[in-house]
């Protein structure tokens, strides 16, 4: 049982410094947790403490790859919104 | 005797001065400190409008996580309160920053300050700032060092700040009423958990109420930074001011909110507008009391250096930092001997009211025919002169001369003005931009311009004047006010409310 790290991440060292089992490694191009170490936070908190604190949406993932904090769950911007400015950005690019 | 002229000049703006019970009304200078503060912003270039000419300050970036989210921030960059939106500064470890710290203050000897803002927040999780902060007191112990902290966690670090010698913490208050904190914060990261909604801004307003108390009581200096918000906090930033000064912060100094929607922030993608800048400057006039010193502040960088206005930032990176060979007991004795010297030069300027404070005798005024105020944009490199090209310029200061003075308005950066939605369009030119960070500004000081952006500020409204160049601002801005004076241009539009008894 372990979370995970995934390309979203920003590398903002907010996990690092919160993690109870210093399961996170301070990596390029994005930080990581390693399997090994991460207890998911079990018996020392209720929630995970990465993922409670992580301010980038879809950065971390459970053991079974789905966001602990779904796309729109931390800014509150709408999803529509987001789905649009997705749009302009591959247009542009 | 100041004061008196102050008073008369704040009668005479258009805007009714303080209209709100608590801000005192002719404490615009330094002067209604309490000595010991007043010495310590003496030389501090962020508060004193003088200093901030002469001394130096920098950033360092050390602290990258944030333990509560912003509706205007966006943690792909750095904190957008204490930077500027959409930059990502250079993250240092402790070691390197006060490396950089040492070589900076040896080459740029005016250097007096160090600050650590960001890039998220200095005080979520402290040991990186607080171990910068211990290793320059005892290696640079001139190099004054400051903080800035949403106050989440303040209380907790204050004492531990404390034996570091800190003496200015800025603290981030945009509300002090739940109601219009949930619509700043949507989370707090709090024992252990994410708060969300009303509780988290209840928490979080306590815990900044707690911090600047606790500073207050030992003693340190503290600045209040916010974040004006139009239809969110603007009005409710009136009751901030009134609170935050009752309990002893020394200065308020409200911002204007920048938001754009490439910044990716929930206000920039929700097209929240920031505040015009006539609407800013009605806020912090009528907030105003001290804000005298503070309307320079220029929202910098977290990594910024040099003199506020410039960033000498690329000359002192890491690998150039690395084949610097520094004695450092020599630049420190430097450093003493230029501080000393820019120290009697200010003090010399306190005790002779330079042309900022205008010796006309009240009398002759009471007959004069009323002059109306005029708002003024100076394009200057610093130093107090007008020395910069109108086509250089991205920040322009603004004057306001009127017939008993020049007085220091503020500054306006030509970036933040591309505001609200139907403002920014894309086919904007910058001197479009520029003409509307101009709005309500008369005169443009500077020390040349071109031809086609002469005659576009002219069609705007906006008379160009580069008759002043290398002279100093205030005398500029005077001179500027005689010419317009001359022309006829200040009877038009009386205000009524003008009267200097
Ligand atoms: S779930 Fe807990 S143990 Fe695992 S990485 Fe996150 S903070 Fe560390
Ligand atoms: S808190 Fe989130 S964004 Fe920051 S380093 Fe950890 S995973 Fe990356």
């Amino acid at each position: 049982m372990a979370l995970q790290i995934v390309a979203a991440c920003v590398n903002c060292f907010a996990c690092v410094e919160v993690c109870p089992s210093g399961a996170i490694v301070e990596a390029k191009p994005h930080f990581l947790i390693n399997a090994k170490q991460c207890t998911e936070c079990d018996g020392e908190y209720a929630d995970p403490q990465c993922a409670s604190i992580c301010p980038i949406e879809a950065a971390i993932l459970d053991a079974s790859g789905v966001p602990l904090n779904p796309i729109g769950s931390l800014t509150g911007i709408p999803l529509a919104l987001l789905a649009a400015r997705e749009e302009v950005h591959h247009a542009r690019s | 005797m100041d004061l008196k002229l102050d008073e008369a000049t704040q009668q005479g703006t258009a805007q009714k001065g303080c209209a709100a019970s608590g801000c005192g009304s002719n404490d615009q200078q330094l002067s209604h400190l309490p000595e010991a503060i007043r010495e310590k912003v003496f030389n501090h270039p962020c508060y004193s409008e003088q200093a901030h000419h002469y001394f130096a300050r920098m950033h360092v970036a050390v602290a990258p996580a944030c333990n509560i989210q912003c509706n205007y921030c966006n943690r792909k960059y750095d904190c957008a309160n204490e930077s500027r939106p959409g930059v990502v500064s250079e993250l240092l470890t402790p070691q390197q920053a006060v490396k950089k710290t040492l070589a900076v203050a040896a080459n740029i000897p005016q250097m007096s300050v160090l600050g650590i803002a960001g890039p998220g927040d200095p005080l979520a999780q402290p040991q990186r700032t607080l171990e910068t902060f211990r290793m320059l007191s005892e290696q640079a112990p001139d190099i004054k060092l400051c903080v800035s902290t949403n106050g989440l966690n303040l209380p907790n670090v204050v004492d531990e700040l404390c034996e570091h010698n800190i003496d200015h913490v800025t603290i981030t208050i945009n509300c002090v009423d739940p109601v219009v904190g949930e619509k700043i914060y949507p989370w707090i990261f709090w024992n252990n958990r994410r708060i969300r909604g009303r509780k988290a801004a209840e928490i979080l307003i306590a815990q900044q109420q707690k911090g600047l108390e606790m500073l207050v009581e030992r003693g340190v200096l503290v600045k209040v930074n916010s974040v004006m918000i139009p239809g969110v906090n603007d009005e409710h930033l009136q009751e901030v001011s009134r609170l935050v000064k009752a309990k002893g912060a020394f200065l308020h100094n409200v911002m204007p909110l920048i938001a754009e929607e490439e910044h990716g922030t929930y206000y920039g993608i929700m097209k929240q507008r920031g505040p015009t800048a006539k609407e800013l400057q009605a806020l912090q006039d009528s907030c105003a009391g001290d804000m005298n010193m503070m309307r320079h502040c220029r929202q910098c960088r977290a990594d910024a250096v040099g003199l506020l206005g410039e960033d000498r930032g690329a000359e002192f990176t890491l690998d150039k930092i690395e084949t610097m060979e520094i004695d450092y007991a020599a630049a420190m004795e430097k450093r003493a001997q230029v501080h000393a010297a820019i120290e009697q030069e200010l003090k010399a300027k306190q005790e002779k009211p330079a042309a900022s404070v205008v010796n006309i005798p009240l009398s002759t005024l009471k007959k004069a025919p009323a002059k109306r105020p005029v708002l003024m944009a100076v394009a200057t490199k610093g130093g107090g002169v007008i020395n910069q090209h109108f086509g250089h310029a991205n920040e322009f200061l603004i004057f306001e001369a009127s017939g008993i003075g020049v007085r220091f308005i503020g500054t306006r950066r030509v970036d933040q003005y591309c505001v609200g939605q139907d403002s920014c369009n894309e086919d904007e030119t910058t001197l479009d931009r520029v003409i509307k960070a101009l709005d309500g500004c008369e005169v443009m000081l500077s020390a040349r311009i071109g031809l086609p952006p002469y005659e576009a500020l002219e069609a705007a409204g906006i008379l160009p004047i580069s008759d002043y160049a290398m002279e100093y601002i205030e005398d500029g801005v005077l001179g500027a006010y005689r010419q317009l004076e001359e022309m006829g241009r200040l009877a038009e539009q009386l205000h009524t409310g003008f009267s200097v008894a």
